[in-house]
């Protein structure tokens, strides 16, 4: 081929776009951490790849999960593939730490672009690709249970979506291989991030991935709320429902009006980039003041798409492992749906020192204070549901408990920031840094995990090991402190976040502590991944079969542990808040209708994993300017789409025998199962059927 | 459940025919939050437009560069076609057969590719009198929001093509009735947005 | 239960009510500009009016959105929606204007 076609085909492309060939070249620590990086990913790809051929798994794992249409498969994947890019941001954190440490009047072990490119990822991978695909996988797993449906209103919609946030995941990925990421944060604030300051591929990166990301997040939110507003099962009024249902219901409302915000933002920055648009540049009339109002206008709404699943979750928890009826249930609804609502009224306070009016500021302050009022009414609520509880201390619960302190530790220096003119004093130090973690890690980390550790029996069978939990669960915490509250006292000492050099030697013990502080919490997630190799080594001794290990309340206790395709044999009919909990007690909840129907269930679908797929070649395509690839992967979207609307045979039927044969199996094991009491519950005694005291 | 219950946005087909309520009401329900989710997308995009109209940076003013018959025409061609879209929704729940429909999609197509010719037309005259959108930080808040309206128009055009191939193909059955309902909303609900459009992009740009 | 053909002929009524509303108000608005009689913030004004009002007109004979209980959640989500929107809109043109205002 002649010279002129190769920058048709491969765009911007050239060779020292890949970080081997950088290293090769100029083989420094910071070229060969980065090559090291990019060698995981390829290595891994491949070993992923080799071991599903060699164990021949392709076929199964093709209809059984990437195609699969049913909501408990797409929220395992979901909470998968939060786990694997949590690994990776939470190294990336490990290496800042290990930078500000050594980086103390000394250039450190990365350069600043590199320290910039971990800074950036670091935050758009654990808002986009950790804390969005875990929480949207628990909504998948559990909603649909909890409000006795099959599955949600639009299974393939559901699909899509997963295969989008897979796609953008897949793309910040593969920025780790080809080519650099975005130097600009996980916000992306132009000027610094248009064409002008940042002329190469990494913003291109960034905002694709976010877009992606964003779109996908409106898709679930759309489906989740359709489902809660039309798919309950008889007798579950909106006030009957659990609480993780409430939560779900005001994060999908809050991810359907707060997305399009970081669309728009993100399509604008691009248009800026790819067309020479005037949005937010400084020159011919741009206002790169707007794209900070738009991106906040998302958000904030975010942080409380992040902190309200949790909130569900504990609401779940603390109120089973209490044994006793959640406290102040109305007052738990009211405070979720005020603080969906005020989370609109607050998004100027990431910007109090942009230069807006005193009274502007003051407006949004006393707004952003308001909000804790209903958060506070939640740590009440849950503090009387454990008063003169019968409180076990199992794993879901103690993250609840480290939670509700260090939540309110958080709480008290948001109140700090909330006052204008405080803010002005720690804006962008690492105060900021420290105040932010400290909400999202107890207010999203730990309460993913209390729900991963709640609902995994439920999902497998079987119960996490519970020592190696608890281990984790030490590192979490202890980790957390270390790491984050000497991020405090830097910040208030005047110490810059996002610093790759320091040159105040007086900070040198407070970074040495942090830095210890990040090795203990990646400690804690290698605990996880060694409780779960420990959990299925020893799965039969904790078979949990007969599907209620911890005398659960809701319906998604009363299926068999995993829960069939069709999760309700018959759809259950509900009389109050804690149906399956009553029911134990007021009659025998596993008595067998008198008789079964067939039941209709949606079709597995390729069309996820196509759209994916060509979304993320067509985004890579837009990145490195192959606009062939764009345009085709455009078209193949569209085409992909028309296709999908000509299909028809879309539902496969369950026959009356095979729903038979399941329910018979299960029922055979509830009723080989032992009772056990409470106290019995984290012994391998358990069997997932609960000891009743009527 | 009597026929003329509302129980969706949209004409409702009610039990006239076989089509289940139910699912064309979850169905529709879905799509009606999309809209919405799609409304507060323009809604920035005029809040954007509403900030960056200073800033033409010594270039064309919106009273230099809207002209009014135009607008008029094209929000008149637009009406109709909400219109004959409406004629189609009746002509579906109504008669047996499918011509009346597949003719009022028809005219509703040509009506929506007009729009998207005199749209087009507007737009190469603008650059062609130098308004183009890299110019200043007004005109690219005008080309992100009126071309996305258009982009939507036609989306919407290739939608209706797409359902009359499918309406000859499989006759109507449920999925074809259900999406012929999301079709007009999206449908109308583009004319909601071009009703914004016309007051605060052009006749806010042309008072004197 | 009303005939078919009665409902035929109501729902038919029904989109050229909308319909002649709709080019009246349009018309209105475009007669305001074209042919100004009052100062520019008050043809502004009586134009954003007409837009409401059309919309509203759109809303009701074309989207068939009522008061009618059976269609209360697609109202309920309209009217939170048109909340969010005067929100973010009103609040994004506050803060742009008094940040500008303060630089000028």
């Amino acid at each position: 081929m002649s010279a002129s076609v190769w920058p048709a085909v491969l765009g911007r492309f050239e060779w020292h776009a890949l970080p081997f060939v950088r290293a090769w070249e100029n083989p420094t620590l910071n070229e060969l951490i980065g090559a090291g990086a990019a060698a995981i990913v390829v290595v891994g790809a491949i070993a992923l790849i080799a071991l599903i051929t060699l164990l021949g798994k392709w076929r199964y794992l093709w209809r059984e999960w990437l195609t699969s249409l049913d909501h408990k498969r797409i929220g395992i994947m979901y909470v998968v593939l939060a786990f694997v890019m949590l690994s990776r941001a939470l190294v990336e954190a490990m290496l800042m730490r290990l930078q500000q440490a050594t980086a103390i009047n000394a250039p450190g072990v990365v350069d600043p672009e590199h320290f910039a490119q971990l800074f950036s990822t670091h935050g758009s991978i654990m808002i986009f690709f950790m804390a969005m695909p875990f929480l949207t996988g628990a909504f998948n797993y559990v909603m649909p249970l909890q409000i006795g449906a099959r599955d949600v209103a639009f299974p393939l919609l559901n699909s899509i979506s997963l295969w989008l946030t897979g796609g953008a995941a897949g793309l910040m990925m593969i920025s780790l291989v080809v080519g650099t990421f975005s130097t600009g944060g996980w916000s992306g604030y132009p000027p610094y991030t248009e064409l002008a300051f940042s002329p190469g591929v990494g913003p291109d990166y960034w905002i694709w991935a976010v877009t992606l990301g964003s779109i996908a997040s409106t898709l679930s939110g759309l489906n989740f709320a359709v489902t809660i507003y039309k798919k309950r099962c008889p007798g579950m009024t909106l006030m009957r429902m659990p609480l993780f249902v409430w939560t779900t219901l005001c994060t999908s409302i809050l991810m359907i009006f707060a997305m399009p915000p970081l669309t728009v933002a993100t399509a604008l920055l691009a248009l800026d980039r790819y067309l020479g648009f005037h949005f937010f540049t400084n020159d011919l009339g741009g206002n790169m003041m707007n794209y900070a109002n738009l991106f906040w206008l998302f958000g904030h709404p975010e942080v409380y798409v992040l902190i309200l699943p949790a909130f569900g979750v504990y609401s779940e928890v603390v109120s089973t492992f209490s044994s006793k009826e959640l406290y102040g249930y109305t007052s738990l609804v009211l405070a979720t749906m005020a603080i969906a609502v005020l989370s609109f009224t607050v998004w100027v306070h990431h910007f109090f020192a942009m230069g807006q009016s005193a009274n502007i500021n003051a407006v949004f302050g006393i707004a952003t204070m308001t909000i804790g009022v209903p958060t506070g009414v939640k740590i009440y609520d849950w503090i009387w549901t454990m008063f003169r509880g019968q409180v076990r201390f199992t794993v879901p619960m103690l993250y609840s408990l480290a939670f509700m302190m260090t939540f309110v530790l958080g709480g008290f220096t948001g109140i700090i920031l909330a006052f204008p003119p405080l803010d002005y004093l720690v804006h962008n130090t690492l105060f900021l840094v420290a105040h932010f973690h400290n909400m999202l890690i107890p207010g999203l980390l730990y309460g993913m995990l209390a729900g991963y550790h709640y609902w995994f029996p439920k999902a497998f069978g079987f119960r996490l090991d519970e020592k190696w939990g608890r281990v984790s669960f030490g590192c979490w915490v202890i980790g957390f402190y270390l790491a984050f509250m000497p991020l405090y006292v830097l910040g208030a000492a005047g110490m810059a976040r996002r610093t790759q050099e320091v040159f105040e030697p007086s900070f040198r013990p407070w970074l040495y502590v942090a830095g210890v502080g990040a090795l203990i919490l990646f400690g804690a997630l290698a605990s996880l991944f060694v409780q779960l190799w420990v959990s299925i080594r020893d799965r039969e001794a904790n078979r949990v079969t007969a599907g209620d290990p911890w005398d659960g309340r809701g319906l998604e206790w009363s299926t068999s542990a995993p829960p069939p395709d069709y999760n309700f044999a018959l759809l259950p009919q509900v009389r109050g808040r804690d149906p399956f909990y009553d029911g134990k007690r007021d009659g025998d909840p596993y008595a067998p209708p008198p008789e079964y129907h067939p039941i209709e269930l949606p079709r597995n679908s390729m069309t996820g994993p196509v759209l994916g797929i060509v979304g993320t070649a067509l985004a890579f395509g837009l990145v490195w300017h192959m606009w062939w690839l764009a345009i085709l992967g455009t078209v193949m979207i569209v085409a992909t789409i028309i296709a999908r609307s000509f299909a028809r045979d879309v539902h496969r039927t369950i026959p009356v025998h095979e729903i038979e044969r399941t329910e018979a199996h299960w029922l055979a094991a509830v009723a080989a199962a032992r009772a056990i009491p409470r106290q019995l519950e984290m012994t391998p005694l358990n069997q997932g059927l609960a000891a009743v005291t009527r | 459940m009597s026929a003329d219950e509302v129980k969706h946005p949209g004409i409702n087909l009610g039990d006239t025919r076989d089509l289940s309520h139910r699912d064309a009401e979850h169905d529709l329900f879905g799509f009606w939050i999309f809209l919405m989710s799609d409304a507060i997308i323009f809604a920035l995009l005029f809040a954007t437009y509403g900030v960056m109209l200073v800033g033409t940076a010594g270039g064309p003013t919106p009273a230099d560069t809207y002209k009014i018959l135009p607008a008029f025409i094209e929000t008149l061609v637009l009406l109709t076609s909400s219109f004959t879209f409406g004629m189609a929704s009746i002509a579906m729940k109504h008669d047996a057969g499918k011509v009346r429909l597949m003719r009022w999609l028809a005219v509703t197509l040509v009506l929506g590719l007009i729009f998207l010719a005199m749209e087009l037309k507007d737009f190469a005259t603008m650059i062609g009198d130098g308004a183009y959108p890299a110019r200043s930080g007004y005109l690219s808040s005008f080309f992100a929001l009126v071309p996305l309206h258009g982009l939507h128009v036609a989306a919407g055009c290739l939608w209706v093509v797409v359902m009359m191939v499918q309406v000859a193909f499989f006759g109507l059955d449920e999925r074809v009735k259900v999406n012929l309902l999301r079709l007009g909303l999206f449908w109308h609900f583009l004319d909601i947005v071009w009703i914004a459009i016309f007051s605060v992009v052009y006749l806010q740009g042309l008072i004197r | 239960m009303t005939k078919p053909n009665d409902s035929r002929s109501q729902e038919t009524r029904g989109y050229t009510i909308g319909y002649v509303a709709a080019l009246v108000l349009t018309g209105a608005a475009f007669a305001a500009v074209r042919w100004p009689s009052v100062g520019t913030t008050a043809t502004l004004a009586i134009v954003f009016a007409l837009a409401l009002i059309q919309m509203a007109v759109h809303f009701r004979f074309f989207l068939h959105i009522g008061l009618a209980r059976s269609a209360r959640d697609d109202l309920q989500l309209i009217l939170f929606s048109a909340v969010i929107i005067i929100l973010m809109v009103s609040g994004t043109l506050v803060i742009l204007f008094n940040l500008r205002h303060r630089m000028m």
